[in-house]
């Protein structure tokens, strides 16, 4: 009981920005038109690609006999940027498409 | 000072994350909201890169991790940038199934970073204890999302098929059951590193069973779900390495996922626990009965005579559904809707929010071929205006003009909103055979006195239907 009060306080920043960043994420897309559907999912799948970055710190803190670190941590650096660009590549190409011609 | 700075690269990425999302549910604003988020997340990594340092130490291994991004930059870009607009839904799975895979093997690694740092001391394991936990909750959710979102893309592009058995739900959550003790027993005791690739295996096993059995029309929705899936993982990321990007953004796609997840739903008209569990899929005993009640006969349509009756009419509507996505037969949709404009005719699309593959599919494919983006109505408007319409076009679309929705409470649709075509002068029915759609169920619209069908591949009927109005 006392750790998870005091895993509370401790961390208690981070439980902050999570509730809160839920009710953002609620908030933001909430009026989001069904033509958007897709596009939005597809720009959401790019953001959380933002899990890169765990990956470079694992690349960039492994030893140089840290062959596990450095092989999984490369791979994970390699699929980690296929979900940024690809993602958001993907939708603007999507969105391209959206805008008006005259 | 280094890292200072890197706080507020974070602090950008953060609010380009929300301000993006935020524009990106707004058609005028949508594209550059996508670029914004971009721009934010290249501030970022390059902040990572350059300024990140634990314990005054700054990163090293800059060649490999300039190669990594290299790599993922380049096959991203081909990939998203030489798929074909109807293979969009699968991409999207496909790098969703990526960064699930990318938060599980960070996972991996730092398990094994701290398990190291256990063994010559091992007093004070309740110290490290938190710390096993997200990295357990990122292992589990990052491979279930993975493995989802494998066959999700396998399944949309065709490779698999649907696959189930009884008993499936029962064994799903028992393997979920058993990833998860065996997590809380890692987490209560980290020394029993095995624990962890049964839980990896676990967790890509119970991903892989989770989507099989459910079928091709509600793909978007797990794709969805397994996109707030992969959110969460990275949010766990973001906990790991008490890095506020990650968590921000991990945390915000998280729960807009989730919401966007429950909107589809909703245009579905279902819940998404019956999405899940499946009972559209799963049941094949209700789908080739038709209520025991004989259908009668339809009957078809030269390609002449649809040409005669779509020239002379006032108004014509559209209805676009998965055959036209298919077919890839969005430009010369828009090339009929030329020529009947010449004509004089006025052409409408009517868009169910779930026709194709996925919500607002249908609106990327027409605008690709440049239909105007006023020219698609919503559900609603459309139901206003088929009673002005002469002529009807459904083009591939099935269970999303199917009356029983409406009429048959004992069908598996019912309830679903519908496209009320049977309100239009006439309806001519694109479609290669009699088949049922998605749903397995047969269409009473079909077997109407004011409908016609017009078997065929839809780009090829629209081909020959453009040749036919030109000679009118």
């Amino acid at each position: 009981m006392e750790n998870i009060l005091n895993f509370i306080s401790v961390n208690q920043q981070i439980i902050y920005i999570v509730i809160l960043m839920v009710f953002v994420g609620i908030e933001v897309i909430g009026r989001v038109p069904s033509v958007l559907h897709t596009p939005l999912m597809s720009g959401a799948n790019a953001i959380h690609g933002v899990v890169v970055i765990g990956a470079i710190i694992i690349m960039g803190r492994a030893e140089a006999d840290n062959y596990l670190a450095l092989v999984l941590g490369f791979l994970a650096v390699v699929l980690g940027t296929l979900n940024v660009v690809g993602g958001f590549v993907v939708t603007d190409r999507m969105l391209e498409m959206f805008k008006k011609k005259k | 000072m280094g890292f200072n700075l890197l706080t507020i690269c974070y602090l950008i990425g953060s609010i380009t994350f929300i301000l993006g999302l935020k524009m990106l549910s707004n058609p005028a604003t949508a594209r550059k909201g996508n670029l914004i988020a971009a721009t934010g997340m290249v501030i970022a990594i390059a902040g990572t890169i350059f300024l990140y340092e634990q314990g005054g130490k700054k990163l090293h291994n800059y060649t490999w991790i300039f190669l990594g991004l290299a790599i993922g930059t380049l096959i991203g870009t081909l990939a998203a940038k030489k798929v074909k607009m109807t293979a969009m839904p699968e991409m999207v799975s496909l790098f969703n199934g990526m960064g699930g895979a990318c938060a599980a093997l960070i996972s991996l690694v730092e398990f094994n970073h701290i398990s190291k740092s256990l063994e010559p001391q091992t007093l004070d394991i309740s110290a490290i204890q938190p710390t096993v936990l997200i990295i357990v909750l990122g292992l589990i959710i990052g491979s279930v999302s993975f493995a989802g979102s494998m066959i999700a893309w396998g399944k949309l592009n065709g490779k698999l098929k649907d696959f189930s058995f009884t008993g499936q739900n029962i064994l799903n959550l028992l393997i979920l059951a058993v990833a998860l003790s065996a997590g809380a027993y890692l987490v209560y005791n980290p020394a029993q590193h095995f624990l962890l690739y049964s839980i990896l295996i676990l967790a890509l096993v119970y991903g892989v069973l989770f989507v099989m059995p459910i079928g091709g029309a509600d793909m978007p929705v797990v794709i969805s779900l397994l996109n707030s899936f992969t959110g969460v993982a990275a949010a766990c990321g973001g906990f790991l390495y008490d890095n506020k990007v990650m968590l921000t953004g991990g945390i915000l796609v998280g729960a807009a996922g989730t919401l966007l997840t429950i909107l589809m739903c909703k245009a579905m008209n279902r819940s998404l626990q019956n999405v899940l569990i499946g009972s559209f899929g799963g049941n094949k005993t209700g789908a080739v009965l038709t209520n025991g009640k004989d259908q009668g006969s339809y009957k078809e349509i030269s390609l002449a005579d649809a040409a005669m009756v779509m020239s002379y009419a006032k108004k014509v509507m559209v209805v676009p559904g998965y055959g036209l996505a298919v077919a890839q037969a969005q430009h010369v949709c828009h090339e009929l809707e030329k020529i009947l404009l010449d004509k004089g005719v006025e052409v409408k699309y009517a868009i169910h929010p779930v026709a194709g593959r996925m919500p607002g599919h249908m609106n990327v494919l027409l605008a690709e071929a440049d239909v105007s983006y006023d020219n698609l109505l919503e559900m609603e408007q459309a139901n206003d205006e088929f009673k002005t319409c002469d002529v009807v076009l459904i083009l591939g679309a099935n269970d999303v003009v199917n009356p029983a929705a409406k009429n048959d409470p004992t069908s598996p649709i019912y309830g679903m909103p519908i496209l009320e075509v049977e309100q239009a002068k006439t309806v001519i029915v694109n479609k290669r055979s009699m088949k049922p759609g998605y749903a397995g169920i047969e269409n009473d619209l079909f077997f109407q006195p004011k409908t016609s069908m017009l078997f065929g591949d839809a780009k090829k009927v629209l081909q020959d239907l453009c040749a036919e109005v030109k000679i009118v």
